[in-house]
């Protein structure tokens, strides 16, 4: 017997298996710069974080009769869940949210392709808003790896600039290699881009999203600066906080962001105004978990907003 | 060297060197060949003969009443032994002519050759029609249709088409380094036959001495205004709207043909088809074909009689020990797999790709992740992964709006979705709802 399909009948290599192993590849720079600077207290809530999202998800799949699990999407939710918490957390925290990721982000809609929202941003805004204190408790970085426990706490640079405190700001050369309080994956923007490079290579990603959405945030924080207008720094707001970690691998996933270059765009120019506004306004220091899950809520909209939709071959303006 | 080209593309593996090289072998006329009376687009021809009948090589067999049709002919000389439903390469069961041979092969033409620019442009046309010549490219639409356009049309372009973007085939490069003068001289019939003045003749550039050949052979008439031009290597650079886009920037509107910009599109083996028809006076009966694929011992390059199994095809190339998973009359990306050996070579069959079991692509279908590679490849420009979901959900209305009737179903979406998802399949489900 003959095999009977449509063309085409080859087919490149390309899967969401390998995709997924890309995105793994490209977070290895960032969680270990986590790592180094915060040693175990990162290194746990990452191993937990990812066990239990892949547990949840072989549980979900058991229960829904799915075989196909193996494409590699929960080991992506657990580690960029377990980027976005603070070090230090009581591992309790990483697992709860990782769980709620899996199972409240993706597989409530049907699972990975059908989930409106970013899975490891819905985990993070559970956890935000269920346990506010440990999430916003910050280790100072101390390249702690071996020196066993570190209890001495910090703020964020953006605390720091939001609640007035008196500490110092790091420079900005700390703030590029992530040698400052904040999120596991989050402080090295060095790390960061290392990663977002090689999926460009890779043509996983697109560059529309992370120019538009840094460069707004970019932008609009000079302009609203704390001094009056175009007094504000730029540099330090993109480099502090989620910004490029967001940027460059939360606002990029496919399932969740526009599909066309232009719908891209609007995005990421909607998200970075967000930041701007909940930075400036709200009463959190940092707004890009919020601003991505805002933006993926109208994703849709975006989409099917004819303007957005790239002119068709030989289509005749009317 | 052009460097223009048109959006999207794929770059799958051209796996060409095992023919390329090969010089085309005359396969025997078979002992028994089966002669659809539908082998092109357009209405089927009625049957002339008779159960019983002998008939001579290059007679016609089944008569084309409607315009947008090609008569067939008998491609051996023998008796006609049954007038009934056989087996088609396009599937279903076909309305076929089946002629048992005599092996004397004796044909049923003047053995003169005819001047061709003595012709008048309506006598080619005829001549082309009764020769029952289509496009050999593969989508085998009848070529006097092409060759008569509404007056409204003004036609300024003459293209030759000899890409063979699709991986795997050989058959027109060969052609084209073996016939570079008849292939020329085709092009030259077929531009008096239109009335007109330019012809341009494309060709990828992975073919080097096909291009040089030809060049030579256009280079010998400096009166003929040809050009030669050689065109980035990708998929599917000989997709006729993209081919037109490439040479002449020019594009086919939406819904519209390439007359609508002026221009007519002919694949290189039609064009020696012509030549053949014009010249020889010899009917459409014979076509080369390359039998290739992991399935084949010895790949070829046959020149084999229009009606010849399929089986006798890949039974002359040898079939590999292994356990063979898909027979595809055409190359990978949009030819149309087999459910039996026994359907016969047609006017349209540019390949026969042979593929072992383990080649299979058999990955299940996963759902979508809107990665956008099918948009970011589709040289159509339409959003394929929208149309999908919509031909899913049954909004049929929605997928047009989005393009459904553009997609040309190269493939190049499908080759590259992550998801695996045969969106060819649901597009071509699609258009077929649509027209209900």
């Amino acid at each position: 017997m003959y095999t009977l399909s449509i063309s085409p009948h080859i087919h490149s290599s390309l899967s969401v298996k390998n995709i997924m192993l890309d995105v793994i590849i490209a977070l290895v720079p960032a969680l270990g710069m986590g790592i180094y600077f915060f040693g175990t207290q990162a290194l746990y809530p990452i191993v937990i974080s990812v066990l239990t999202a892949v547990i949840t998800e072989l549980i979900i799949s058991k229960i829904r009769g799915l075989k196909t699990i193996s494409n590699g999407s929960a080991i992506v939710t657990g580690l960029l869940l377990a980027m976005i918490i603070p070090p230090g957390v009581p591992l309790w925290l990483p697992a709860v949210g990782s769980a709620c990721a899996v199972i409240l982000g993706k597989e409530v809609f049907g699972g990975l392709g059908r989930n409106i929202f970013n899975p490891a941003l819905i985990g993070r805004a559970i956890l935000m808003a269920s346990w506010p204190t440990f999430m916003t408790t910050w280790l100072e970085p101390k390249l702690s790896f071996f020196e066993g426990i570190d209890t001495i706490t910090s703020a964020t640079p953006l605390a720091i600039v939001k609640l007035n405190l008196s500490q110092e700001l790091p420079s900005y050369w700390n703030l590029f290699i992530g040698n400052t309080g904040g999120c596991i994956g989050e402080t090295s923007a060095i790390a960061i881009l290392l990663g977002a490079i090689f999926l460009f290579i890779r043509k996983r990603i697109s560059w529309h999203i992370p120019v538009s959405y840094i460069g707004c945030v970019a932008l609009l924080s000079w302009i609203f600066g704390h001094n009056g207008l175009f007094t504000g720094d730029a540099l330090f707001s993109v480099l502090s906080g989620g910004l490029i970690l967001g940027a460059f691998f939360m606002a990029t996933d496919y399932v969740t962001t526009p599909i066309t270059p232009k719908g891209k765009i609007i995005f990421g120019l909607g998200a970075g105004i967000i930041v701007v506004l909940i930075r400036l306004k709200g009463g959190y220091p940092e707004g890009v978990c919020y601003s991505i899950l805002l933006m993926n809520a109208v994703t849709p909209l975006i989409d099917r907003w004819k303007w957005t939709i790239p002119k068709k071959f030989g289509e005749i303006n009317a | 060297m052009i460097n223009s080209s048109f959006y999207g593309g794929i770059h799958p593996e051209d796996s060409k060197t095992s023919t390329d090289t090969k010089e085309i072998l005359n396969l025997l006329p078979p002992k028994k060949a089966i002669i659809p009376l539908l082998q092109h687009i357009g209405a089927i021809c009625k049957p002339v003969v008779n159960i019983g009948d002998i008939v001579k090589v290059g007679q016609k067999i089944g008569n084309a009443h409607a315009f947008i049709s090609a008569p067939v002919h008998a491609t051996i000389s023998g008796k006609v032994v049954d007038i009934c439903p056989m087996p088609h390469p396009l599937g279903r069961k076909v309305l076929s002519i089946i002629i048992e041979s005599d092996e004397t092969d004796t044909w049923a033409i003047k053995e003169t050759k005819r001047e061709w620019k003595t012709l008048n442009p309506e006598r080619i046309k005829h001549i082309i029609r009764e020769a029952g010549v289509v496009g050999l490219g593969g989508a085998a639409f009848p070529t006097h249709v092409k060759l008569n356009p509404p007056e409204n049309k003004k036609i300024n372009t003459y293209i030759l088409n000899g890409a063979e973007c699709e991986p795997f085939l050989t058959a027109d490069h060969r052609l084209m380094l073996e016939y570079a003068k008849q292939v020329v001289t085709g092009l030259k019939i077929l531009m008096k036959a239109t009335g007109v003045k330019k012809g341009i003749i494309g060709i990828e550039q992975n073919k080097p001495d096909a291009l040089k050949k030809i060049a030579d052979e256009i280079n010998k008439e400096s009166d003929a205004n040809i050009d030669i031009i050689a065109l980035k290597v990708k998929y599917p650079q000989g997709a006729e709207k993209q081919l037109i886009k490439t040479l002449l920037k020019r594009e086919v509107p939406s819904g519209g043909l390439p007359m609508d910009v002026g221009v007519i599109v002919s694949n290189v083996g039609t064009s020696f088809a012509v030549y053949e028809s014009v010249v020889e006076r010899k009917p459409l009966v014979e076509r080369i074909v390359t039998v290739i694929g992991k399935g084949i011992m010895n790949p070829q390059n046959l020149r084999v009689r229009i009606g010849t199994p399929f089986s006798s095809l890949i039974e002359t190339c040898g079939e590999v020990k292994e356990e063979i998973g898909k027979i595809i009359m055409g190359g990978p990306m949009m030819g149309i797999a087999q459910y039996t050996t026994d359907v016969p070579v047609i006017k349209g069959t540019s390949g026969i790709l042979v593929q072992t079991k383990d080649e299979v692509c058999d990955k299940p279908e996963e759902c979508c992740i809107r990665c956008g590679n099918c948009a970011s490849v589709c040289p159509m420009k339409i959003l394929p992964n929208v149309i999908t979901s919509s031909i899913k959900n049954d909004q049929l209305e929605h997928a047009k709006e989005y393009g459904l009737l553009d997609c040309i179903e190269c493939g190049a979406c499908t080759y590259v979705c992550p998801a695996h998802i045969p969106i060819v399949h649901y597009i071509k489900y699609g258009k077929t709802r649509l027209k209900k």
